[in-house]
């Protein structure tokens, strides 16, 4: 008898058999004939939390593997370029901290922070008019972690958050994690829209929903490359204030500007209702993995508490390290030096994609590492990846950066890691790309549909290693 | 094992394909086996320093776990046979025809096995010939279900389920960003299985058949990768006589096109029990969620025994 024809409940019962057993004990009748049933190869798949269910393997991903082949010029990542930094400077950093604060340096740490560090904090916000309290700054593991601290303790279930349009893919996909909706608001050149802000809060507020934060990149955003203008930051302070929402400032790359500096931070005109995150990733390396939080006090003590049940307490050795090379090395010259790097990068980009693919549009960052791409509304830069991936350039699909499907018609170019000469020969075969799928698409026009039915929900984030 | 009887082994995986990321995977769970079996492996990602480095190095035997471009298009294999280097898996040119969905089933077809009904359209036709009057043609010649895919590559990457008609051109457009050639063929509804075949030296033999359930309905990338998305029966739960059908279809398939140690070949069989031959693969996905593993431990073997099997023959048959 085929297993087909065993009834409904004997064939749950055979699932169940199976996930007493696995792989290599394969279920066998008593006269040693292994038995017909299924296995899918995760006996635990059932009993993920429901805030799992983003965590799956993804073709889009998959497709990124590709990039860390030297033939391939990546534009989709957002590794910093960290060879810019002398060695030497970190050597002696790290050198002087074993000899002199060696046993600190291998111990336990404050979940909250080193105190020298977290002064010297202050003194680096300082430089975007920020002043606070060393007692309100709280290192992390990167400001991603803060990021992850923050809404860990803020959201519940189905509460909203809302976020640019696009915004930060790390981001989203913590959010998600805690079963968030984004709701995305528009933005423009100058940023965030006010009165979009204004609509939506009225028309979510209107449907009875819990807006718990916004979350947003105001200086050379990423992945938009645009930066929310001066004027408009009491404006939106005031939208938040007034509806008791808490504005979440995430400002990794606030200090790599290429020509006049970023306005002063939101946190520098509303200390009370802002939650800002800075970094340490852009302006010195990521490898250190040290951000930080700084917030109001009550939040600052639960942010605390977080952190130590999460991790006891950031790497003492990093934070040591950061903090020898803030207090020996001249670290605004060498932040400067990164802005050259990223502005001669910037500039080739843009030349390039004047000189090779003028028929889209994109974003001129005034700091950052990434330029906003839209194409025409025929392409989908989903669609068109494993056609890059044939021609040996990679780039992030513009779905990445949206919680609700949109994004098709977009993607962000990073101009951090490559070399001006791989950023140009990238976009010339971006633009081999693009004019091939053109030429498929003028092809089958006119014979129907070819776009992607609209998909909702998240992409999964790229690989945090993509060059 | 006794240290003289280690060979050493280059495990190939990695390359410029879509299907990197598989391959690593692949590549990687060979080397576990073939460590665990005793030998000297060392896992190299073809670039441009391997062929040198082979001349050089002269191992043992190679285990390419390559999943497209160089590796399964057969060009890897010439140049490996070129160097004199004893290679598990098919010949170059074997590769090639397996490679190619559309030769592979004229070929298989030809051989007497049931192949759905298909059209081989380039890119270039639709062009040449206007897209709209080459549609109504598959439309005419195909009719029901379609699945659309590039003729080469796997993972179901570019694959479109076409279930009603107006969906015809954008999986055209899906299957033609991935390679030049696509195939149109009638969509057979059934079970779908894959076969595992192998040969360590007495001749092709078929491994339990392997029964695929994608959750989903769809065995694409996702069901494929995930793991918990699909549900595998191995052995399948169709009838012995049906399996032992498919089985020798597998074996027919696999000497059709030539192929050698190693191979997989995918079948829908419908509801008459008769096996559709959908494709074969020269380098099956070997990573923790394909099908030949489980295929393997479903036959009381072990992955590494049998890749072990597999690399003293190759070794043997270069000697």
């Amino acid at each position: 008898m085929s297993q087909r024809d065993v009834p409904e409940s004997a064939s749950s019962t055979h699932q169940l058999a199976w996930n007493l057993t696995t792989r290599t004990e394969f279920a066998v009748t008593s006269d040693g004939v292994p038995q017909r049933t299924g296995n899918n190869l995760d006996p635990w798949y059932a009993n993920y939390a429901e805030r799992a269910a983003g965590l799956a393997a993804s073709e889009v991903r998959a497709l990124f593997a590709v990039a860390s082949r030297p033939e391939v010029v990546s534009l989709a990542g957002g590794m910093p370029f960290v060879s810019a930094l002398p060695q030497d400077l970190i050597v002696s950093s790290m050198q002087r901290v074993m000899t002199e604060q060696g046993p600190t340096a291998l111990q336990y740490g404050s979940g909250q922070g080193i105190p020298a560090l977290r002064e010297q904090i202050l003194e680096v916000m300082s430089l975007e008019g920020i002043s606070g309290t060393v007692d309100n700054v709280v290192t992390a593991t990167g400001s991603q972690q803060a990021l992850d601290l923050v809404a860990k303790l803020f959201i519940d279930p189905g509460d909203v958050i809302l976020a640019e349009s696009p915004s930060y893919v790390g981001a989203l996909g913590v959010f998600r994690s805690y079963q968030a909706n984004v709701v995305h608001v528009a933005m423009d050149e100058n940023g965030l829209i006010p009165e979009a802000l204004r609509q939506t809060i009225a028309h979510l507020r209107g449907q009875g929903r819990r807006i718990k934060f916004l979350y947003t990149i105001p200086n050379f955003h990423n992945p938009a490359g645009v930066t929310l203008s001066a004027s408009r930051r009491p404006e939106i302070l005031e939208i938040c204030r007034s509806n008791e929402i808490l504005v979440l400032e995430d400002n990794p790359y606030g200090l790599l500007h290429f020509d006049e500096p970023a306005p002063d931070a939101l946190r520098a005109l509303d200390p009370d209702g802002v939650i800002y995150l800075g970094s340490f990733s852009k302006t010195l390396a990521p490898g250190f993995r040290v951000g930080w939080a700084l917030a109001p006090h009550a939040i600052r003590e639960k942010l605390i508490l977080a952190a130590e049940s999460a991790i006891l307490s950031p790497s003492s050795f990093s934070q040591l390290v950061v903090s020898e090379y803030l207090a020996n090395a001249d670290w605004r010259g060498q932040i400067d030096t990164f802005r050259g790097v990223y502005r001669e990068r910037k500039d080739a980009m843009i030349e390039a994609l004047s000189e090779h693919l003028p028929q889209l549009s994109w974003t001129n960052p005034n700091g950052g590492f990434y330029v906003w791409v839209t194409m025409p509304d025929v392409l989908d830069s989903k669609q068109m990846l494993p056609r890059a991936v044939k021609e040996l350039v990679a780039y992030t699909p513009g779905t990445a950066f949206f919680a609700d499907g949109r994004g098709r018609h977009a993607m962000r170019l990073s101009f951090c890691y490559p070399t001006p000469e791989a950023i140009r020969l990238g976009v010339r075969r971006l633009a081999t790309v693009v004019n091939g799928e053109l030429d498929l698409l003028d092809t089958f026009a006119g014979t129907g549909t070819l776009q992607l039915p609209p998909s909702s929900g998240y992409e999964s984030a790229p690989p945090s290693d993509l060059k | 094992m006794s240290e003289s009887n280690a060979l050493s082994v280059v495990v190939l995986a990695g390359g410029i394909s879509h299907e990197r990321d598989v391959s690593l995977r692949s590549g990687r769970r060979v080397a576990d086996a073939l460590i665990a079996a005793g030998h000297h492996v060392v896992l190299r990602d073809p670039d441009a320093s391997l062929l040198p480095f082979l001349a050089n190095e002269r191992p043992d035997v190679v285990f390419p776990a390559l999943h497209g471009s160089s590796g399964e298009d057969g060009s890897l294999l010439d140049l490996l046979a070129g160097l004199g280097i004893a290679v598990v898996g098919s010949t170059g040119a074997a590769a090639r025809r397996a490679w190619s969905k559309a030769v592979a089933s004229s070929l298989v077809g030809a051989a007497g096995l049931s192949v759905p009904d298909s059209i081989v359209l380039s890119h270039e036709a639709f062009r040449e010939l206007g897209a709209a009057s080459v549609l109504k043609v598959v439309r005419e010649r195909l009719e029901g279900d379609l699945v659309v895919k590039p003729v080469s590559g796997g993972s179901a990457q570019g694959v479109s389920i076409v279930d009603n008609p107006d969906g015809l051109p954008r999986a055209m457009v899906e299957a033609f960003t991935y390679a030049d050639v696509a195939v149109v063929e009638h969509r057979v509804f059934g079970t779908e299985i894959a076969i595992a075949v192998v040969d360590t030296g007495d001749g092709p033999r078929a491994l339990p058949a392997v029964e695929i359930e994608p959750t989903a309905g769809v065995y694409s990338f996702q069901a494929r990768y995930n793991a918990g998305e699909t549900t595998f029966y191995a052995p399948s739960r169709l009838d012995d006589a049906v399996i032992a059908a498919a089985s020798e279809a597998a074996i027919l398939a696999h000497r059709t096109l030539g192929l050698r140690d190693l191979s997989r070949v995918d079948f829908i069989v419908d509801r008459d029990g008769r096996p559709w031959f959908l494709e074969a693969n020269v380098l099956p996905g070997l990573t923790e969620t394909s099908l030949v593993p489980l295929a393997i431990e479903a036959s009381g073997s072990q992955a590494s025994v049998l890749y072990s099997e597999l690399v003293r023959k190759a070794h043997a048959r270069a000697a």
